[in-house]
C-alpha cells in the first residue's frame, strides 16, 4: 500500500517536472493530449479491465461531454466552471439508465450494443444542427479560468489537464484497491460466483459504467475548454477503438498500463509522421504485433522482456 | 402515388438488404465455427470490388473470368489473414480476438489505399442499366443480379451445411467445439474453412455491390457494420435468419430515409439493433437460450 | 568514443555554418492537408500542387535570391490533428505561413491558433464564415459555397424555375451549401419545396429521390463530394427523374463524368474555371495562370489538374508575391496579402482588402454543363 503511494508520487513529480525540459514547444501541446487520453483509457479500463464489460462507444460519452460543455458555454453563456459538472451529471445520468439494458449483454453483444449506441450519439451530434453547428464545428468555446488566470497555453493547459488526470488516477488507483475493486474483479472472473457471495453484480456493473461515463464526460469538457472548438469527426466510431487499443496495448486492469497505452498511441503518430501514406498500415501492423506477442501489454510485457534478456545474459556469463 | 414511393422503398432497401445479409452470413459463419467476431469482414467486401476492377482494367479480362478471379485472391487472402493472425494467437480472449481482426482491418485497408489509390473507382454493370419498371417502381438489371447471386450463395449454404460431411462438422463446431473435437472433428481446418468461406462471400457481396455503389479503399467499414447488424438481428445463424435480417434491416433504413429522415437513416439501423438487444438479444427468432455457467 | 560525438558535433555544425553563411536561408512556409482520410479528394491534390509550384519556385531560382521550403503534414481531416500540427508548424519548424487546413472545420479549430500566434493562415476550404467576420491573420482561396450557389440560382431565375428540391451531403461542405442555399434562396424569389440529406458513405439514394419524385419541383440541387453525387446521378436516371439536376463544385471534376458515366449527362454545376480552361476567350485574365497549372500538373503527376489543387496553387503563389515585395516575416507577409490586388490565379481574380480576406467575386465560377463526356460552358 505504501509502495502503491510512493510510486504514484513519483509519477506525479516526474509529470509535473516534465514541462521544464521541453520548453513549451510543440511537444507540450501533444502532451496535454496524452493527458486526456489518459484519462478517457483510464475510463475504459476500469470497465474493462476491472468489470470484464467492453465498451466500442466510449467516444460518444467523451463527445456529449465536449458538446455539453460547448453548446452550454457558448449559446448559453454559462460558465465553464458550471458547465462541466452539468455535463458529467447528465451523461452519467443517461450511462446509468442505459446501463440496466445494455449491460445485461455479453461479449460481442455488449460490443455491438455499445457501438451502436456511440454511432447513434455520432449522428445525434451531426444532425443537430441548430444546436451543435452540425458537421462543421462549433467554435468559440471559452477557455477556462481560474482567479483571472485563463488557461490559453500549452503551458498552462498541460498544469491544468495533467492536474485533473492526476487526480483521476489516484481515484481509480483507491478505487481498484478498496472492497469495490475487488467485487469488480469477482464479477470479472466470473459473475454467478460474485452473485453467489453477495455482490449485487448488475448494479455494480452499472454504477462503474456510470462512473466510466463520467470521467470520460469530464475529459470531454476539458477537451472543448482547452481546443476551443469541437466538430463530430472528433468522436466517431475510429476514436472508440483508439481508446479501446490504448488500454489494450497499455495492459487492461493496469492504470499505469493505461497511460502508457494513451502516451504511445498519442506519440506514435509523431514518430510515423516521415511515413506519411505509410502510417496507417504501421498503425494496423503494430496493434496485430502488440496483441500477438505482448498480450499483457506494456505494462506487463516490457518488465518480461527485461527479465528475458536480463536472465539470458546472466546465463551467458556463468557459461 | 404513395402506394408507388413505398414500393420503391421497398425494393431499394431490398437490395441493400441483400448485400447486409450476404456480409452477415459471413460474419456469422466465423462466429459459429471459432466464436470469433470478425471486424475484418467489411474489408474482404471492399477486396472484392478493387481486385475485380483490376482484373478487368489490368489483366483485361472479361468479366465473367474477372469475377472468379477476384473471389480466388480474397478468399487466398482470408486464407493468409486466419494463418499469420488468428491462429499464431496465443491468448485468443475475445477481447484479444476483437482487437487483433480490427487490427487486420487497419492494416488491409492501408494496404488496399497503397495499392489502388484514395479515389472511388466505378465497375461496370453485368449487363447493361436500363431501368426495368415494376409497377410504379423501377430498378436495374444489376438489382436482379444481387438478389439471384444472394439466393444461389443461400442455397449453396444449405446444401452445405446440411449435406456434406465437412459443413456438418462445421455445425458441430458450433455447437460445442471441445465436444466436436472430441469426436475427432480437427477444429482447426474448420476454424480456416470458415475463413475461406466467408472471405469468399465478402468478396462476392462486394464484386456484385461495387456496380450500383462504387468502391473505394474505404467502402468496408460502414457496410462490414450493417452486415454485423443483420447477423446480430438473425441471432447470428448463418442461414435463413440473417437474410431476413439483413433484408429487414435494408428496408427499414430506406423507408426510414424516405418516411421519416434521411438524415437519421443509419441511426434508425442502429436503434433497431439496440433494441433486438435489449429485448430479444438471441435474435429475432432465436429462442431463448440458457446461459452456460 | 566521445571524441568521436565531439568530432561529430563540431563537423555538423561547421557545415550548418557554412550554408548559413553562403546562402540566405529558405523561407519556411508550412501547409496542413488532408492527405489521407475522408478528405483526402481535397488534400492530395492539394499537397501534390503546392510541392509542384514550389518545386517550380525553387527551379527558376526562388524569391528574391531565397528559396522557398515547403513543410507540409497532414491532419487525415480530423480537427485535433490539425491544431496540433499548427501548433507544431509555428514552434518547432518556425513557419512564416500557413497554407491550408482542407476542410471548413479543421480551419475553423485552427484560427484560434493562428490568430494567437499571429501567423498569417491561408484556408483552402470553401465555408464562408473562415472570412466572414473577418479575422485579422486568416484569408482564404477557395470559393464561398455562397458564389456558387449564387451562380445556380441566377440560372434558375433567369429560366422560371421556382421551386427546388435540394439534397446534400451530411458533413461539412454539405452542410454549408445547405445553409447557402436556404439563406439565399427568397432573395431569387424561389423556394424550397423538399430539404433530404444523405450520409458521405451512403451506398443508395433512391429513397431520398424517391421523396423528391414525390415533390414536383422544377430542379434538383445535390450538394457534395465524390463519390455520393455519383450515385445520385445514377439512381436518378434508374427512377426515370427527368427534372433538371444540379450539382455543386464539389464534383467538378473529370471523377465526377467517370463514375457517374451515362448519367453524368445533362447536369450542370458551377465550377472553378480550371476545367474549362481551354475553352477561355483570350480576354479572360486567368487564362494565363489556369493553362500553365494544367500543364504543370499534367508534367508532374501525369493527372488531370483540378480546382481543389488550385486552392493551394493560388495560396503559394500569394505568399510569393507577399516575398516579392519584401516581406519576410509573418506580420510583413501578413501585410503584403492584404494589399493583394487584381492577382489572377486558379480560383479567380484575387483582391484582398482589410473588409475582405475572401477576395474573389461572383466571375470565380462559371456554369458549365456535362456534354458527351465533357465539360461545356453554359452561357
Amino acid at each position: 500500500m505504501k509502495r502503491d503511494l510512493l510510486l504514484f508520487i513519483a509519477f506525479a513529480l516526474l509529470i509535473m517536472v516534465a514541462p521544464h525540459f521541453f520548453h513549451g514547444g510543440y511537444l507540450m501541446n501533444v502532451l496535454v493530449f496524452v493527458g486526456i487520453n489518459t484519462m478517457l483509457a483510464i475510463a475504459l479500463n476500469l470497465l474493462l479491465g476491472y468489470a470484464g464489460q467492453i465498451s466500442l462507444g466510449h467516444a460518444g460519452f467523451f463527445g456529449l461531454g465536449a458538446y455539453i460543455s460547448g453548446v452550454l458555454t457558448t449559446t448559453y453563456a454559462l460558465n465553464p466552471w458550471s458547465a462541466m459538472p452539468l455535463a458529467a451529471l447528465v451523461v452519467g445520468c443517461l450511462a446509468y439508465l442505459i446501463g440496466f439494458p445494455i449491460l445485461k449483454l455479453k461479449g460481442h453483444y455488449l460490443a455491438m450494443a455499445t457501438l451502436g449506441l456511440g454511432i447513434i450519439i455520432y449522428i445525434v451530434f451531426n444532425e443537430t444542427v441548430d444546436l451543435t453547428g452540425g458537421p462543421s464545428g462549433l467554435s468559440g468555446i471559452p477557455n477556462l479560468e481560474v482567479a483571472g488566470v485563463v488557461f490559453d497555453s500549452d503551458v498552462k493547459n498541460y498544469y491544468l489537464i495533467w492536474g485533473v488526470t492526476l487526480a483521476v488516477m489516484l481515484f481509480s488507483l483507491n478505487l481498484a484497491n478498496s472492497r469495490i475493486g475487488r467485487a469488480l474483479r469477482a464479477v470479472h472472473d466470473s459473475e454467478v460466483a460474485a452473485q453467489v457471495l453477495g455482490v449485487n453484480s448488475r448494479v455494480l456493473k452499472v454504477q462503474i459504467f456510470a462512473l466510466s461515463a463520467v470521467i470520460s464526460s469530464l475529459a470531454g469538457s476539458l477537451y472543448a475548454h482547452t481546443m476551443t472548438f469541437v466538430s463530430p469527426a472528433s468522436f466517431g466510431f475510429n476514436f472508440s477503438i483508439e481508446v479501446l487499443t490504448m488500454v489494450v496495448i497499455g495492459g487492461l486492469g493496469s492504470i499505469y498500463g493505461s497511460f502508457l497505452g494513451a502516451a504511445l498511441l498519442t506519440l506514435l503518430p509523431e514518430f510515423l509522421r516521415g511515413a506519411n501514406d505509410y502510417d496507417i498500415i504501421i498503425y494496423g501492423a503494430l496493434l496485430m504485433i502488440m496483441v500477438m506477442f505482448m498480450p499483457g501489454g506494456l505494462v506487463r510485457g516490457i518488465p518480461a522482456l527485461y527479465r528475458k534478456i536480463f536472465k539470458q545474459k546472466g546465463e551467458g556469463d556463468n557459461a | 402515388m404513395q402506394f408507388d414511393q413505398i414500393l420503391q422503398y421497398s425494393l431499394s432497401g431490398l437490395s441493400t438488404g441483400a448485400i447486409y445479409a450476404l456480409i452477415g452470413i459471413g460474419f456469422s459463419i466465423i462466429y459459429n465455427a471459432t466464436g470469433i467476431i470478425n471486424f475484418a469482414q467489411g474489408e474482404f467486401v471492399m477486396l472484392g470490388g478493387l481486385v475485380t476492377l483490376s482484373c478487368l482494367e489490368l489483366l483485361q479480362l472479361p468479366l465473367w473470368a474477372a469475377i472468379p478471379c477476384a473471389v480466388a485472391v480474397c478468399t487466398v487472402i482470408g486464407v493468409l489473414f486466419e494463418r499469420l493472425a488468428i491462429r499464431p494467437l496465443r491468448q485468443p480472449t475475445p477481447i484479444n480476438l476483437v482487437i487483433i481482426t480490427i487490427g487486420g482491418s487497419i492494416l488491409i485497408r492501408g494496404l488496399a489505399m497503397l495499392v489502388w489509390g484514395k479515389d472511388t473507382h466505378a465497375i461496370p454493370p453485368f449487363s447493361g442499366d436500363t431501368p426495368i419498371a415494376i409497377g410504379g417502381a423501377t430498378i436495374l438489371p444489376q438489382h436482379l443480379w444481387i438478389l439471384a447471386i444472394t439466393l444461389i450463395i443461400i442455397i449453396f449454404n444449405k446444401l452445405y451445411f446440411y449435406h456434406t460431411i465437412s459443413g456438418k462438422a462445421m455445425r458441430a463446431c458450433s455447437y460445442n467445439r471441445r465436444a466436436a473435437g472430441l469426436v475427432g472433428i480437427d477444429v482447426r481446418r474448420m476454424v480456416l474453412f470458415s475463413f475461406i468461406i466467408s472471405s469468399a462471400m465478402g468478396a462476392v457481396a462486394g464484386i456484385i455491390v461495387a456496380p450500383l455503389t462504387m468502391t473505394a479503399y474505404d467502402v468496408g467499414v460502414m457496410l462490414g457494420l450493417k452486415g454485423f447488424c443483420a447477423a446480430i438481428i438473425g441471432g447470428m445463424s448463418s442461414g435463413i435468419s440473417t437474410v431476413i435480417g439483413g433484408l429487414l434491416l435494408g428496408i427499414l433504413e430506406s423507408l426510414g430515409a424516405g418516411l421519416i429522415s434521411s438524415g437519421y437513416k443509419d441511426a434508425i439501423a442502429f436503434i433497431i439493433l439496440l433494441l433486438i438487444l435489449f429485448l430479444r438479444p438471441q435474435g429475432l427468432f432465436g429462442k431463448a437460450d440458457s446461459e452456460r455457467v | 568514443m566521445n571524441f568521436k560525438v565531439m568530432n561529430f558535433i563540431l563537423a555538423a555544425v561547421t557545415l550548418l555554418f557554412s550554408t548559413t553563411v553562403f546562402a540566405a536561408a529558405p523561407i519556411k512556409i508550412g501547409a496542413l492537408f488532408a492527405v489521407t482520410g475522408p478528405a483526402a479528394f481535397l488534400g492530395e491534390p492539394e499537397r501534390n500542387s503546392a510541392k509542384m509550384v514550389i518545386d517550380e519556385i525553387n527551379k527558376s531560382g526562388g524569391v528574391k535570391g531565397r528559396k522557398l521550403e515547403l513543410v507540409v503534414y497532414d491532419t487525415a481531416g480530423d480537427a485535433t490533428k490539425a491544431v496540433q500540427l499548427a501548433t507544431k508548424l509555428i514552434k518547432d519548424d518556425k513557419v512564416v505561413a500557413i497554407i491550408g487546413p482542407s476542410t471548413t472545420g479543421e480551419t475553423m479549430a485552427v484560427i484560434p491558433v493562428a490568430e494567437k500566434e499571429q501567423i498569417p493562415l491561408i484556408s483552402c476550404s470553401a465555408g464562408s464564415k473562415i472570412t466572414d467576420p473577418v479575422k485579422r491573420w486568416v484569408f482564404k482561396t477557395a470559393q464561398n459555397d455562397a458564389l456558387a450557389v449564387g451562380k445556380i440560382f441566377e440560372h434558375l431565375q433567369k429560366n422560371r424555375m421556382t421551386k427546388v428540391s435540394i439534397l446534400t451531403v451530411s458533413d461539412g461542405f454539405g452542410a454549408s451549401g445547405r445553409e447557402q442555399l436556404k439563406q439565399q434562396a427568397a432573395k431569387y424569389g424561389i423556394s424550397i419545396v423538399s430539404d433530404d440529406t444523405y450520409g458521405p458513405k451512403d451506398t443508395d439514394m433512391t429513397a431520398q429521390l424517391t421523396k423528391i419524385r414525390g415533390a414536383h419541383a422544377q430542379a434538383i440541387i445535390c450538394w457534395g463530394t465524390n463519390p455520393g453525387p455519383a450515385v445520385i446521378a445514377k439512381n436518378a436516371r434508374q427512377l426515370g427523374i427527368k427534372t433538371p439536376l444540379f450539382m455543386s463544385h464539389g464534383v467538378s471534376s473529370k471523377k465526377f463524368i467517370e463514375l457517374a458515366g451515362e448519367a453524368a449527362e445533362g447536369i450542370k454545376l458551377p465550377s472553378g474555371k480550371v476545367v474549362v480552361a481551354d475553352m477561355l476567350s483570350g480576354s479572360d485574365k486567368q487564362k494565363k495562370s489556369l493553362m500553365a497549372f494544367v500543364k504543370d500538373y499534367q508534367k508532374h503527376y501525369r493527372a488531370e489538374g483540378d480546382h481543389f489543387g488550385g486552392h493551394a496553387w493560388d495560396a503559394v503563389m500569394l505568399i510569393r508575391n507577399a516575398v516579392e515585395k519584401g516581406a519576410d516575416t509573418a506580420a510583413a507577409i501578413r501585410d503584403q496579402l492584404e494589399k493583394t490586388r487584381n492577382f489572377a490565379g486558379i480560383g479567380g481574380s484575387f483582391n484582398y482588402s482589410g473588409q475582405d480576406h475572401a477576395g474573389l467575386g461572383k466571375d470565380a465560377f462559371v456554369l458549365v454543363e456535362i456534354k458527351n463526356k465533357d465539360w461545356v460552358i453554359v452561357k
